[in-house]
């Protein structure tokens, strides 16, 4: 009789024991798991910084400064790609921005509820899309169109010898700078509006109402009461979508043109550092030439590097602005 | 007279405003109708059976994307192993352990940053460890590619979800005696479940689609091949070889394949937003 509880007592103690002596190796495994990310980031860092070694410090300053980019000679000048991706990421977010703020507006302001889901989806969707597949129509589809349509008006209405023909120089067979900037701003329209949009849900509904209620525009509501309000995480949002921008890698590939030229107008063809990379990594001729990639390759993590920490510090950021 | 023209102007700047905006929702809107309407119109035609029965063809003959398929899934099952087992532990120390100290800041910010660092430098840095040592292109190296590109995705979900759990939920499983990981492993993790699977399809649809980290890891290859210690063919790096190649045929199942990875990506992602809660306003 008394037997029985002392026989059923140990079971349950040791499976306690060993089920409390997992916790910290529980604990252990998931920090662990946390400092990975830690490790990935300084994995980058480690092999861009050492890859990127040889060639930086053969070249020097000039790698950033010259545009000869030679793989026969044996000559990398780093200067064509550089400036191409930082074009190319302006250039897009100049288009992006009026239309992601639109875009969000809309969703948030005038959109009949009944499509205001649909249309959300759809915009979401444009951000799922593989960059492959906006490779593939940008060099099939867009290119034909906007070199007959847009570059070759353009060029034809030029007046000689004006800034404005500086400007529209290039081949006008539709691909080159501007037409990568236009694909890109597709790209990282989505991100931006759907970031934007978000910020606007989070203005108190009575401060919007408030506004109205004094007689304002959407406008002007928009104007001086939403954009005030959201005003640093906004900032954060658009430097959130030039970090996208600079990094694209495979739609950039297939229209920028790829030549290694400082581009000397928005219809000649360039390069972004992350299109030479892809173009050439595989078929690098000798030693140096990949570590002219990989150098590039650390200068692309140093400039998103520094604008995704921007972006995250306004965004996270409590609202002051 | 002065006042009414002041009104008409208002009135006038938040018309051309609200056009703007409707505007700009059509050009998004448009863009989408215009990629998904070129995907349909040049790559339903060479749909047939040889596309998924054959492999990659030498130019100008028959052939399919059996292989390319087949390596996709083995790369992307691969890498969504790993970055489920990362992502969810990591995701489970930030939102359990970590709380508010220092280390998790940092942890938290170089995610942000993973999340959306350019792909093709963590392809960089993949070839420097994993392919340059071993000497040679390997279906290991993409894969490794894909779930560091991943991984982040999960440990985002996996950290929002569980602290949207009650206080009670753990506290219950204190109260039933049992020790803590058990309780994250039978109750905080079951609760959040929806929640990381939806995390999970968002990230399997990112890696999917991913070209640029895969093009100096995985490389390719001709053939049917489900070793993953040699080069292994993947759809992205065949539609980029084939969609920038001069041959018809090519560029025909260049289309087939982006039509197909666009139609996968696009169905997970339709999928998620339609289980998932429309955000509401405060």
């Amino acid at each position: 009789m008394t037997v029985t509880p002392a026989s059923t007592d140990p079971a349950p103690l040791a499976r306690k024991a060993a089920g409390a002596t997992f916790d910290p190796i529980f604990k252990v495994l998931c920090a662990s798991a946390a400092t990975m990310l830690l490790v990935t980031l300084g994995g980058i860092v480690i092999s861009l910084g050492l890859g990127g070694w040889p060639a930086l410090s053969k070249y020097g300053l000039s790698f950033f400064l010259s545009s000869t980019w030679d793989p026969v000679a044996d000559i990398y000048g780093g200067a064509g790609p550089i400036a191409g991706t930082l074009i190319t990421a302006v250039l897009s977010l100049c288009f992006a921005l009026p239309l992601a703020f639109g875009i969000a507006v809309f969703l948030v302001e005038f959109c009949p509820p009944l499509l205001r889901r649909p249309i959300g989806i759809a915009v979401e969707l444009l951000a799922g899309v593989p960059s492959i597949v906006y490779g593939m129509w940008g060099l099939f589809v867009f290119a034909p169109l906007f070199s007959q349509y847009v570059e070759l008006p353009l060029i034809a209405m030029a007046p000689p010898g004006s800034i404005w023909e500086q400007i529209v120089q290039g081949i006008p067979n539709g691909s080159g700078i501007l037409s990568a900037s236009i694909i890109l701003a597709v790209m990282i329209l989505p991100y931006m509006a759907a970031t934007l949009r978000e910020l606007f849900l989070t203005i108190p509904q009575k401060v919007r109402e408030s506004a109205y209620g004094l007689g304002c525009t959407t406008l002007e509501v928009i104007w001086s009461v939403t954009l005030p309000y959201v005003r640093r995480s906004a900032i954060g949002a658009v430097m959130l979508g030039l970090g996208r921008a600079l990094g694209e890698t495979m739609a950039v590939t297939f229209i920028i043109g790829n030549s290694h030229a400082f581009p000397k107008g928005i219809f000649d063809g360039g390069s972004t550092i992350a299109s030479t990379i892809a173009n050439e990594f595989q078929e690098a001729t000798s030693d140096l030439h990949t570590s002219a990639l990989i150098a590039l390759g650390l200068v692309l993590f140093g400039l998103t590097f520094s604008v995704l920490a921007i972006a995250r510090a306004l965004l996270g950021a409590p609202k002051n602005g | 007279m002065a006042g009414f023209n002041r009104v008409g102007r208002r009135k006038i700047a938040d018309a051309l405003f609200v056009a703007f905006c409707t505007l700009a929702a059509v050009i998004a809107l448009f863009a989408l109708a215009a990629i998904l309407t070129s995907l349909l119109v040049k790559g339903v035609s060479g749909i047939n059976l040889a596309v998924f029965t054959q492999s990659t063809p030498a130019p100008e003959s028959n052939g399919g994307l059996a292989n390319a398929i087949v390596g996709s899934v083995l790369l992307c099952g691969a890498a969504m192993i790993g970055a489920l087992t990362i992502g969810v532990l990591a995701g489970t120390w930030l939102a359990e352990f970590g709380g508010t100290s220092r280390y998790a800041a940092v942890i938290r910010f170089l995610n942000d940053v993973l999340l959306s660092a350019p792909s093709i430098l963590i392809g960089l840095c993949v070839y420097y460890f994993a392919v340059r040592p071993v000497h040679g292109y390997n279906g290991w190296a993409g894969a490794l590619a894909l779930c560091l590109i991943a991984t982040p995705v999960i440990t985002r979900t996996t950290e929002d979800v569980l602290k949207l759990q009650s206080r009670q939920l753990r506290e219950s499983g204190v109260a039933l005696g049992a020790p803590f990981w058990v309780t994250v492993q039978k109750i905080l993790w079951r609760a959040a479940g929806g929640g990381i699977i939806t995390g999970a399809l968002l990230a399997f649809a990112r890696i999917s689609g991913e070209t640029a980290p895969l093009l100096f890891t995985s490389l390719g290859n001709q053939f049917m091949s489900f070793d993953m210690s040699k080069p292994i063919s993947n759809l992205p790096a065949v539609i980029f070889q084939f969609g920038l190649s001069a041959y018809d045929d090519w560029q025909r199942l260049a289309w087939v394949g982006a039509l197909l990875i666009a139609g996968a990506v696009l169905t997970i992602n339709i999928f998620v937003r339609l289980i998932s809660q429309e955000p509401k306003r405060s």
